[in-house]
Parts: structure tokens; sequence; C-alpha cells
């Protein structure tokens, strides 16, 4: 039978979460560096038990973290990010310039067919690659180098480049999204990028159809369907049939466009899952209800799935990296709040079960389905 | 024999048990220290300061002999008291809270 291993990284620590594909039982082991943020664990799908950490503080700066035994020990790697040549600037909040500075690693990316290459989107925004199992990174200057580099500003997390999404054919393709600059797409292996923006709109900005600017928040896409993104932005969530060359609102009947993760089923390319939150400022479901919201139309249309998530008194964020789909069958989805609970449906979202209540606050949940 | 203190999640990453005891050659300097404390544990690289001698990161903070010394050039001499492993050459993270 196949198992699952959930990877969830919080604000004090990894845990590593493991069942059978019945996913009714847990066993929960951590906290795997007590006291450390770790902003993204996740896993290699060429070797499953190759497992990478992005692990920091605020006093101790930035680490990787590396496991080549499914995360029974871990071994740091390298924690060397430099930008590749003049840094320049890109705009602070009050639109003054100001210098690239890295911050800390907020997504990583390992290769479909590499265990040791792998991708880590960073703050202040970049992408760096490793070829060595995380020893030594190098930036791919080419998107920090994007003509519209300097007018890029952060959003409240920071200039993140907090997404990435490989292509499962075209390795030359690859999108990202930076807060709050927008997404962009390379076509050459990360050499050039394109700002795919068009149809984005923002209030907020002096231009609402400017071609950077634009807080995106999350992009899913599915395998059989990889040229369909599915966005969830700062408000509004969005779709593109083209790659990102133009995007449409397909929010439809959600309580909130607003939201911070967005995930695919694993089985149905149509089938899309969002958690809207009460914003701008507030961060917490609509009504104190905790509520997946599921489109089986590829947005647009959205029923609210409830059964066994509270539905009053309920006032967590789930952040961008904090919701994964499994690929058994039925799929699986999971997801982390702030509030240190990681839910989990056995059944495409229909119920829910609290895996575990009381964990620090949840930056991210990956999830590997293993034979 | 120069005696290190670090606070408890650096001594977690360097998998050191306690006070890490260093041979550091005189004279002996903050950077002399950190040099030989990096070399001892590699994972620590980028962690008390920037990579290659970078400044030391804002929120860490040295102490010996009960001085402040987080501000003193990183190749001034430690206090004597410190290079002959009397007392403990302590990296401080900051107090703030979360």
């Amino acid at each position: 039978m196949s198992r699952i291993r959930l990877l969830v990284g919080t604000a004090k620590g990894a845990f590593v979460l493991t069942s059978d594909g019945r996913r009714e039982t847990w066993d929960v082991r951590g906290p795997l560096f007590g006291g450390w943020e770790i902003y993204h664990l996740t896993g290699s799908p060429a070797d499953p038990d190759r497992l990478y950490a992005s692990q920091g503080t605020g006093w101790f700066g930035q680490l990787v973290q590396r496991s080549d035994d499914g995360g029974e020990s871990w071994q740091p790697v390298g924690n060397q990010f430099e930008y590749e040549g003049d840094t320049g600037t890109h705009q602070w909040y009050d639109g003054t310039p100001h210098p690239w500075e890295f911050e800390r690693v907020w997504h990583l990316e390992p290769s479909a067919d590499d265990p040791d290459t792998v991708l880590a989107g960073v703050q202040d925004a970049a992408l760096f690659r490793t070829t060595d199992g995380g020893v030594t990174w190098r930036e791919l200057p080419g998107l920090r180098g994007h003509g519209s580099g300097p007018h890029w500003q952060p959003g409240a997390g920071g200039l993140c480049l907090h997404t990435i999404v490989p292509h499962p054919t075209n390795r030359e393709r690859l999108v990202v999204a930076i807060s709050a600059a927008g997404a962009f797409r390379t076509d050459d292996g990360g050499t050039s990028w394109k700002a795919i923006n068009r149809g984005l709109r923002s209030e907020g900005i002096p231009d609402p159809e400017a071609e950077v600017g634009h807080c995106v928040h999350s992009i899913a896409a599915h395998p059989d369907q990889p040229d369909t993104l599915f966005m969830q932005k700062h408000w509004d969530v969005m779709r593109s049939d083209d790659a990102g060359d133009s995007w449409h609102e397909v929010s439809g009947d959600l309580p909130s466009d607003f939201g911070f993760p967005i995930a695919v089923h694993a089985h149905e390319p149509e089938t899309v899952y969002v958690v809207p939150i009460h914003s701008d400022s507030e961060h917490y479901p609509p009504e104190g209800r905790l509520r997946v919201f599921r489109s089986r139309t590829g947005g647009g249309e959205w029923q609210p799935l409830t059964r066994g998530l509270p539905q009053e008194n309920c006032y967590v964020n789930i952040l961008r990296e904090a919701m994964a789909v499994d690929s058994l069958d039925p799929c699986g989805l999971y997801f982390g709040t702030t509030g240190g609970q990681v839910y989990a449906s056995a059944d495409a979202g229909d119920s829910w079960t609290a895996v575990v209540r009381d964990l620090p606050r949840v930056l991210s949940v990956e999830v590997q389905t293993l034979p | 024999m120069i005696r290190v203190i670090l606070p408890a999640h650096l001594l977690d990453l360097a998998g050191a048990g306690g006070e890490v005891e260093l041979e550091v050659a005189a004279p002996v300097t903050q950077r002399a220290i950190l040099d030989a404390l990096e070399a001892r544990h590699p994972a620590l690289k980028g962690t008390i300061r920037g990579h290659d001698g970078g400044p030391r990161r804002a929120f860490v903070r040295f102490f010996a002999a009960g001085e402040d010394l987080s501000h003193d050039p990183p190749e001034s001499p430690v206090p004597e008291t410190v290079a002959t492993g009397e007392e403990p050459f302590l990296v401080v993270g900051a107090m703030a809270g979360g």
C-alpha cells in the first residue's frame, strides 16, 4: 500500500507526518531544527528520500539542510547566496530606490529528474540554482536583470520569489511569481524572462493594469494541462490558458477572492481549490468559518467544503505554501494554519480531519506520495 | 586554549555538546577566534558574521570578561583573560521576542 509523508515547515521547526494510503492515522515526528523558522521543506521527485529544508532565523540568517534518508538525518549544506554582478536597486515601500539584499529562501523546487539540482526562490527576489545537492548556489541573474527590476516593490512579507512552477515536459519553460512584482516566464531555461501579467488588475497601484506591480500570492498547474495556470492574487482568483500570456478572472461566487494558496486536484485538471480569507487587513476566514472552496469547472463556480472544519470562532490564516495535494485516488488534500493545525482530507476535500492541532504557526506543507 | 560559548540555536547547528575549546595562535583577536570556530564547525559559516569574514550579523553580540566587544574592530585583541582561557568568549543572540 502507498504511504504518505507530509512535510510541514513551521515558525519553530519542521515536522514529518506519515500515514499509510488510508490516511486515517498519522505518526508525527518533530520538531526538527527546534526554534528555527522552516520556510519550506520539500522532497525530490527524482528521489523521495532526498529532502531539502530552508532554515533560518532573524538572528543567525539562512541555512539549507539536506536529508538523504527521508528525514531521518540531516546535514547543513551551502548557505551562501550571492547575487551575480551589479545588484542595483528595486523600490522600497515608499517608492525610493533600495539595494537588493539577500534575506531568506522562501521556496525550494527540486528538479524532476536530478535530486542534486534544485531551484531556490529568495528574498530579495531572485532565482538561484544548485547542481551539487545544495553545496553551492548560483544565481540565474536574467530574472533580476529583467528591465522592470528597478520598479519591483515588496509586498508585506518582503520582495520575495515564492512560487516556482516548472513545466512537466518543456525543461526550458518555467513560471515564477514575485510579491509584489507579478508573474514571469522563461522559455530558455532561465536566461531571459517575460513579465506575464496581462489581464491582472490591481487596485491600489498607480496603473491598475501595469506590466509589473501585482501581488501574486500563488500559482498552480496540472501536469496534463501545463499551460493552464491558476493564480491566487492578493485580490482575485485568475486563470490563464496560454502559459500566462493572458489572464482572466475566475473568482466567480467566492465569498472573498482574497487568499494565499491555490491547488489543483491530482487527477482532475479543472478541479481547483482555494481558501478564501477576509482582507485587506484582517487575514482570517470570512465569518470565522474555515472553508476550502472547490471548483470543478476550472473556476467561476465554487463549492464550500466544510465537513470537519471549524465553522465558528476560527480566525487563523493559511499561508501561500501551506496547501498540497497527494496523488492517490481519491486525491488527498492537506493544509496548515497559522494556528498550528494541519488538516487532511482523504476524499478530495469532501471531509476533513485535523492531523495535529497545536504546532507552531505553519509556514509550509508539502506532501510526498510514496510507494 | 580559547573557550567559546554559543547560543542554543548555534550549539545545535554545530553539533557541539557544550562549550567549544579552540587552539588560537597569538595574537588572539575576534577574527582569529571566529576563523577557528568556523574551521572547526563549518555549518556556522554565515550565521555569526558574513561569509569570508564579513561583518557581524546585526542580532549577534560578543561579550567577554564583563565587556561588550560587539563593536570592537575584528582585529583588536580580546581581553587577556579570554586569550588565556580563564574566561570564555560569548556569542550571544540579541534579546528579541518571538
